[in-house]
């Protein structure tokens, strides 16, 4: 039962903190489950965008006046935070995004310029769409080559497989660190390292990692690493590309516009340095500073026993799920966290899901933006339970006690 | 019973659930109950793709009147296809053309049929529809 579990922390208090939580639907307690396609924000974050808009509002980087100076220090001082947080060793190397998205294509239209017919990339089984378009778009327009790592049949990359893929052709290495699908947690550390041996660069589709788990970028020691700030406990609309100064230095920029010049003539155009380089036009200004905040809530918090909760919770949900009948895992590695992926024999996830839904429980059903994936296990989708540090073991059984339910009604 | 009787007849059935899993009960039984399309007639050109659930359409025009019948692989889909069979067979192709099908939000199930919800339902009625404009004009 729920109330033998030992709570590594205090959930509730960190519950208070996220006004969303405690509402309702449908009459019933909400039960927010859906964390892997978007992260409810802490109250901290409202607020800091609130007062941003009601005493801040300034565009940044131009003004000589006080609330463009004002909002610049903000604007800048999350860029320092996120620096920190992530272990970046410098500032410029922190590039704000729009998303995981904007980042992925960033470096795929970039650093793709710097690459040429028969040269080859390599990502993953696994991969979101979103870490999948933008490097077929790449080898439409250069003459690249994709190679896709495959796993197994528990969610797990062939490292064998990889190492075979692996050539001097070799260019870049495109992988995610936790699979919004499966809930896989690569080991992108090692990819990472096998990858620089034959000089490929790598970046690392962080939109579901840099919410449950420390990351440090020196550790990692990726080139490039991307995540979305809604999925973080920040706003919508603003993300991170961290990349390694010595290899966006040599990328030449993605977007013209202001900002990211240093000098324009009709003849010649000069660029500015990093990280304005790659950020051209008026960015997410609140969300920059939002997502700031979000980063630091995150501090104030032991990323290592957030870690242990969430697995806890996603053991525990596995382990009731797996009492009932029909119940099929999807995703199944050994080294997994935070999301239960699953569908019941016979039952269709859409149908789960819109019961689900109509008993408070959000989930998300379908494919989840991997369809290779789902045509790798030959289903149609999954309902995915995606877990925060904010849920609670009571809230596993409501969603066990809600799937029962279901299935009983669809049978 | 005119198109307009049968969505009152409907909405009337539905003003006994006060909650929603008892509705989505009876939609259930409604999906389990309608008769099925044969796997051999799931044709790609019957088919309705969405993003969650997939959608089987067969459209005839019988003595003047559009008959129609539809499958799902989610069950919920199919109950809510059963309602709007209900609703749609047995009229006047011209009828079914401009017919505003208000029971539909009147239950509460608008969402179902909403453009985000990509489950096939929105694309059936407008493939039912168009089809009853092409009987029209014959
Ligand atoms: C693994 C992964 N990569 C990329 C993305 C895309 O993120 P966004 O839509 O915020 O750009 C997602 C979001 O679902 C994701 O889960």
């Amino acid at each position: 039962m729920a109330e033998e579990k030992t709570i590594a922390f205090d959930v509730e208090s960190i519950r208070e903190q996220f006004p969303t939580l405690s509402q309702q639907v449908y009459g019933k307690d909400l039960v927010y489950l859906d964390n892997g396609a978007t992260s409810q924000k802490p109250k901290v974050v409202i607020d800091a965008i609130g007062h941003y808009y009601t005493l801040e509002n300034s565009n940044i980087h131009r003004g000589v006046h006080f609330l463009s100076q004002q909002a610049t220090e903000h604007y800048e001082h999350a860029r320092k935070v996120i620096q920190q947080y992530i272990n970046a060793p410098l500032e410029e190397e922190v590039l704000f995004t729009s998303g995981t998205t904007a980042g992925i294509n960033l470096v795929a239209f970039s650093y793709g310029e710097l690459l040429s017919e028969g040269d080859e990339i390599i990502i993953s089984a696994m991969e979101h769409h979103s870490n999948i378009v933008p490097w077929q778009i790449l080898c439409e327009r250069k003459g690249c080559i994709l190679k896709v790592i495959p796993m197994n049949e528990h969610g797990e990359l062939m490292m064998d497989a990889y190492s075979n893929l692996l050539s001097h052709r070799t260019k870049l290495v495109a992988v995610t660190h936790i699979s919004n699908t499966l809930g896989t947690i690569n080991p992108v550390k090692e990819i990472t390292r096998m990858a620089h041996e034959q000089g490929a660069v790598v970046l690392i589709d962080g939109a579901q990692s840099i919410q449950h788990m420390t990351v440090d970028v020196q550790e990692l020691d990726c080139d490039f690493y991307a995540f979305s700030g809604h999925k973080v406990f920040g706003p919508t609309g603003v993300g991170i590309l961290y990349g390694k100064k010595a290899i966006l230095d040599k990328m030449p920029p993605y977007q013209g516009g202001g900002d990211m010049i240093e000098k324009v003539t009709f003849e010649k155009t000069t660029y500015n340095g990093l990280p304005h380089k790659f950020e051209a036009g008026t960015p997410n200004i609140s969300g920059g500073i939002g997502l700031g905040v979000a980063f630091e809530f995150l501090s104030g918090l032991d990323m290592d026993e957030v870690e242990h909760y969430e697995k806890e919770l996603a053991t525990y949900a596995e382990k009731e799920l797996l009492k009932l009948d029909g119940m099929r895992l999807i995703g199944t590695a050994k080294e997994k966290t935070s999301v239960v992926s699953f569908i019941v024999e016979g039952l269709h996830p859409f149908d789960i899901g819109t019961l689900l839904d109509k008993q408070g429980i959000a989930v998300r059903t379908g494919h989840h933006c991997t369809q290779p994936v789902m045509d790798f296990f030959k289903i149609p989708g999954t309902v995915r339970a995606s877990f925060a540090f904010y849920n609670t073991m009571a809230e596993v059984d409501i969603l066990v006690k809600g799937v029962e339910r279901s299935i009983n009604m669809l049978r | 019973m005119t198109l307009e009787e049968k969505q009152q007849e409907i909405v009337e059935e539905f003003a006994v659930f006060d909650d929603w899993m008892d509705k989505y009960e009876y939609i259930i039984e409604l999906g389990k109950d309608l008769p099925l399309i044969s796997d051999d007639k799931k044709t790609d050109d019957r088919l309705i793709e969405g993003c969650q659930s997939r959608v089987w359409l067969e459209t005839d025009v019988v003595d003047g009147k559009m008959q129609f019948t539809a499958d799902s692989d989610a069950i919920i889909t199919k109950g809510i296809i059963g309602l709007l069979i209900q609703v749609m067979n047995n009229e006047d192709p011209k009828t079914i053309a401009t017919a505003d099908l208000h029971f539909i939000r009147e239950i509460g199930l608008q969402e179902h049929l909403s453009p985000t919800r990509a489950n096939g339902l929105l694309s059936m009625v407008q493939k039912m529809k168009l089809s009853a404009l092409k009987a029209a004009a014959v």
